[in-house]
């Protein structure tokens, strides 16, 4: 974790919020922009964004993984970090920066082609990092709703643990334990953290990914955990809706929790969306409040 | 090298030993930027990987089966495609190998040769995905989905989930476009998507 920067740095941040969170997963856009507003981060989200080209993109052609990508940093203003909340966006957008940087000749035509300007310097940040970069002690300042006693399985997945080929970048690991540790809630971490939801496959081969996603939750159930959070929408879906054994764990989006210890108040509206309610946990926590 | 190998039935052989003639680890060490040949076989990436009861072929078997040259056996195996890229493998390797990545590099090269896919209703739902980006520049899930159905025709099969994603709402009925839709129409122009 880095240290806690000066307290009154700039918070305009551009933001893109990517397919899922604009639309499967807008509960958790929804919170984030509530949690974000609590602590006073200015989320401007890129205007006229497309898709960062995803799994598939990145499957068939490589060219165009790279161009969907850069799109958006062209459209990305060059004096703010460009936040990002899902983990492939994330990485498929600081890849595509990194080959722009590594290759004048595709960013001039691409700058070229769509008349502006590309911007291959400016830092892409996931919103867990801006958080504890910019916002740990504003945290403490604004949280309205004890964690005490929610014992949480920290789940990463895969991408934003580890991508090799961006070696040189951060890592996340611990980052969303310390914040809801600030918060008063108890990470378990003897539970599968790091194992891969399924992704796509999710979609198409759901055999495949059911055995696993039922790994993952009942290691989560061993441990005794009241819920799973999860830094990806993507995996927050693969974990709810491809899980075939009985226990009843919910899953939320870290967004999601972050914006009910930041005092949000239309959460109801948020958790009706899960397929495993919510909402037990969250009234054993206002009771033990 | 792929001669000595028969291929499976059916398959397109004709102008294979001409345009390939540069061993295929060299092509794939060049595609993938990743050094191969330090692979001693220790599975590690086998024994991390979550999807591996899925594969025809282990990742190290995929690595050995590159090393021997068997460029056909590789392209066509399922492996490749099952692999969704999450980096266990990379992470475990000892000799820190980037074996997502030289996945990544046989994905390209089968689409770019279309040899015949390894699990067919995968490469359906990229391009189906590809379809929606193109459309509209951002993914739209129940388009993909229904798209998806109908080119496998599993109708049936996870219906109860699909029914269960509408009632939460969690599926869009409309997409959201991209308004400069002609600047991602520029953008697909994939030589190798007309033949699929």
């Amino acid at each position: 974790m880095s240290t806690p920067q000066t307290k009154l740095q700039p918070l305009d941040f551009s933001y893109f919020p990517g397919c899922s969170l604009a639309a499967t997963a807008a509960e958790s856009n929804q919170s984030l922009m509530q949690a974000a507003k609590a602590l006073g981060f200015n989320l401007i989200e890129v205007p006229d964004w497309n898709c960062c080209g995803s799994s598939s993109a990145q499957t068939m052609c490589r060219s165009l993984a790279l161009r969907m990508a850069a799109r958006n940093l062209s459209l990305a203003p060059p004096d703010r970090p460009l936040v990002a909340m899902c983990p492939r966006c994330l990485h498929y957008l600081r890849s595509s920066q990194k080959c722009l940087k590594q290759d004048p000749l595709i960013r001039r035509e691409l700058e070229g082609r769509w008349g502006r300007p590309l911007n291959v310097d400016g830092e892409i940040i996931h919103f867990l990092e801006a958080l504890v970069r910019y916002g740990l002690d504003r945290l403490q300042a604004k949280a309205r709703r004890s964690l005490k006693g929610l014992k949480f399985v920290p789940y990463y997945g895969c991408t934003l643990f580890r991508p090799p080929r961006l070696k040189q970048e951060r890592y996340f690991q611990g980052e969303m334990e310390n914040i809801l540790i600030a918060l008063g809630a108890e990470p378990i971490s003897n539970a599968l953290m790091h194992r891969c939801c399924g992704s796509f496959l999710s979609a198409t081969d759901p055999e495949i990914v059911a055995p696993l996603v039922n790994e993952i939750i009942d290691s989560a159930a061993a441990a005794k955990a009241d819920c799973v959070v999860t830094a990806c929408a993507m995996c927050q879906l693969n974990l709810e809706i491809r899980y075939t054994n009985g226990a009843k764990i919910p899953i939320f989006h870290f967004s999601e929790i972050l914006a009910l210890a930041l005092g949000a108040e239309d959460y109801e509206k948020w958790f009706v969306r899960h397929l495993v309610d919510p909402r037990p946990i969250i009234k054993k926590l206002a009771e033990a409040a | 090298m792929s001669a000595a190998y028969p291929p499976p039935a059916a398959a397109p052989q004709a102008t294979e030993t001409s345009r390939h003639r540069r061993p295929f680890i060299e092509v794939v060490k060049e595609k993938s930027g990743v050094e191969l040949n330090l692979c001693y076989q220790c599975q590690a990436c086998a024994n991390g990987c979550p999807f591996i009861k899925a594969m025809d072929y282990r990742p190290n078997q995929v690595l050995r089966l590159i090393q021997f040259g068997l460029r056909e056996e590789v392209l066509r195996c399922k492996t490749i495609w099952v692999c969704v890229g999450c980096h266990t493998c990379s992470s475990q390797c000892p000799m820190d190998i980037d074996i997502a990545a030289v996945m990544d590099t046989l994905r390209f090269m089968a689409v770019e040769e279309g040899v015949p896919v390894g699990k067919p209703n995968i490469i359906d739902f990229h391009e189906e995905v590809l379809r929606s980006l193109e459309k509209y520049g951002r993914a739209h899930k129940l388009g993909i989905m229904l798209g998806y159905k109908r080119q496998t025709g599993g109708w049936l099969q996870d219906l109860d989930v699909g029914l269960k994603l509408l009632a939460k709402r969690k599926l869009e009925l409309f997409p959201t476009r991209v308004r400069a839709g002609k600047e991602i129409a520029g953008l697909f122009h994939c030589y190798w998507r007309n033949s699929l």
